[in-house]
């Protein structure tokens, strides 16, 4: 009953937001330069941020799965910080780390403050935690057993990772890929403080939902709410298809 | 010849291998019988470099080789659980060792194959198996190495009463075929006195041979 209600409460938010924009102005909206540029920054963002977090995320969640050691619960809670920080503080921390003289080299081989490649960073800090603790639940319901005969077989520690381990975690793979990739999506605090809101430039979704919000253009917001909630509504689908439980 | 000297392995403060020794000689059918949570499969891990020691020697044909890796002993390893790849089939399973060494695997796969009655299972996947066809493709997966040595944890334990015979005589035979020397691990009795050149109990962390039938 409960279940019900709350399916309802989240038909009827959805419902009325969807019903408050006509097809017409919802394609005239989308239609704009400056939204197909937030889209399409949006998308490649999220696809670049996901994929750095899936090439993190699968060897640290294999290490703290596989691997008991001294700490281990403390380098597990710092795994998460990303997760419990408040989002604007990420990104105040990004900018912070810039300044300083190991952020000052970095930006001279690659500029991240206020470009792109800022909002993918911003994207990738948080979604990369998100990815590890789906990929370390992934290797926590696999068996180290096969790996271990494996061993015996005639493999090194990373060839059976890679033969063994990485084929029977595939489908945790894309779930991860799948929720870095929502998460890049809606992140909004972290790109608005570290990489800016500059139409055309490092504008994306959740960034023209808060600029069309601030000048009163209700339409225009919800127009990119709805696209964002389609968005998420096929990654929540892909994710449920290929299954989170491997 | 295996040989294990003073091996001592304790997790949680609680000694599981207390300065144990075990000579099992070369071409033996060796029997480890042991109670439950006793540490008989610690010990396979021991022999087979899963567990490094943290006292004592592992010496396989005089070599000591506590410091090698898995890969570099020679030996098959069968745990209680076979621990089929999840997603190979069948014939990935049993060709999975020779793909690793760069060997063409299609001729050989089908002698073991063969040899262990499972030609017909080749294309399959393995969670479509029953009990004692996994027990097989593991055994041939196992052999596939080419091993000198083969440790079999509780090889039997998950078939029914009527296929344990048969599969018993099947270790029996291929021990003798491919010249093994096998350390197999069960609580049964019947199975240590059928199968069994040595027979090995397990207790408070030391192995004592209780028969040796000359």
């Amino acid at each position: 009953m409960i279940t019900v209600a709350y399916v309802i409460f989240w038909i009827l938010l959805l419902g009325a937001t969807a019903t408050y924009a006509t097809p017409d102005s919802w394609l005239r909206v989308l239609a704009s330069p400056e939204i197909r540029h937030a889209t399409w920054l949006s998308l490649v963002s999220c696809t670049t941020a996901a994929g750095f977090a899936l090439l993190l995320a699968v060897p640290v969640g294999y290490f703290m799965s596989r691997k008991s050691f001294c700490g281990k619960a403390w380098l597990d809670a710092a795994l998460d910080i990303p997760i419990i920080l408040p989002p604007l503080v990420v990104g105040l921390c990004l900018l912070i780390f810039f300044q300083t003289w190991a952020g000052k080299v970095i930006e001279k081989a690659i500029p991240f403050t206020y470009t792109v490649a800022g909002v993918v960073l911003a994207q990738f800090v948080v979604a990369a935690s998100f990815a590890i603790r789906t990929m370390r639940g992934t290797f926590d319901h696999l068996s180290a057993r096969p790996e271990d005969v494996a061993l015996t077989l005639g493999c090194t520690r990373f060839q059976a990772l890679w033969h063994v381990a990485l084929p029977a975690a595939r489908r945790g793979m894309v779930a991860a890929f799948c929720i870095a990739w929502a998460r890049s999506l809606g992140e909004f605090g972290p790109i608005l403080v570290f990489a800016g809101a500059t139409r055309m430039k490092t504008e994306v979704l959740p960034t023209t939902v808060w600029l069309e919000l601030s000048v009163g253009n209700l339409e225009a917001a919800v127009s990119v709410s709805l696209l964002m909630v389609l968005m998420a509504i096929v990654v929540l689908v892909i994710v449920r298809r290929t299954g989170e439980k491997v | 010849m295996i040989q294990l000297e003073h091996i001592t392995w304790s997790a949680d403060g609680r000694v599981i291998l207390d300065d144990l020794m075990l000579t099992i000689a070369s071409g033996t059918y060796a029997v480890l019988m042991g109670s439950t949570g006793c540490g008989k499969t610690t010990l396979l891990e021991v022999l087979c470099g899963l567990r490094r020691p943290q006292k004592g020697r592992v010496l396989i044909d005089g070599c000591d080789v506590t410091s090698l890796e898995p890969r570099e002993r020679g030996i098959g390893y069968v745990p209680q659980d076979l621990a089929l790849f999840p997603t190979l089939k069948v014939y990935d399973q049993i060709a999975f060792a020779l793909k690793l060494r760069g060997l063409t695997a299609a001729a050989r796969v089908r002698e073991l194959a063969d040899e262990l009655v499972i030609s017909h299972l080749l294309d399959r996947q393995t969670e479509t198996l029953s009990g004692g066809e996994k027990q097989r493709v593991a055994i041939a997966r196992a052999l596939a190495a080419s091993p000198k040595f083969l440790l079999l944890d509780e090889p039997l334990s998950a078939l029914d009463e009527a296929m344990r015979g048969e599969a018993a005589a099947m270790l029996q035979r291929i021990q003798q075929q491919h010249q093994l020397t096998v350390l197999h691990v069960t609580h049964s009795q019947a199975e240590a006195t059928q199968l069994a050149d040595l027979q090995l109990r397990f207790e408070r962390g030391r192995v004592e041979p209780v028969f040796r039938p000359f």
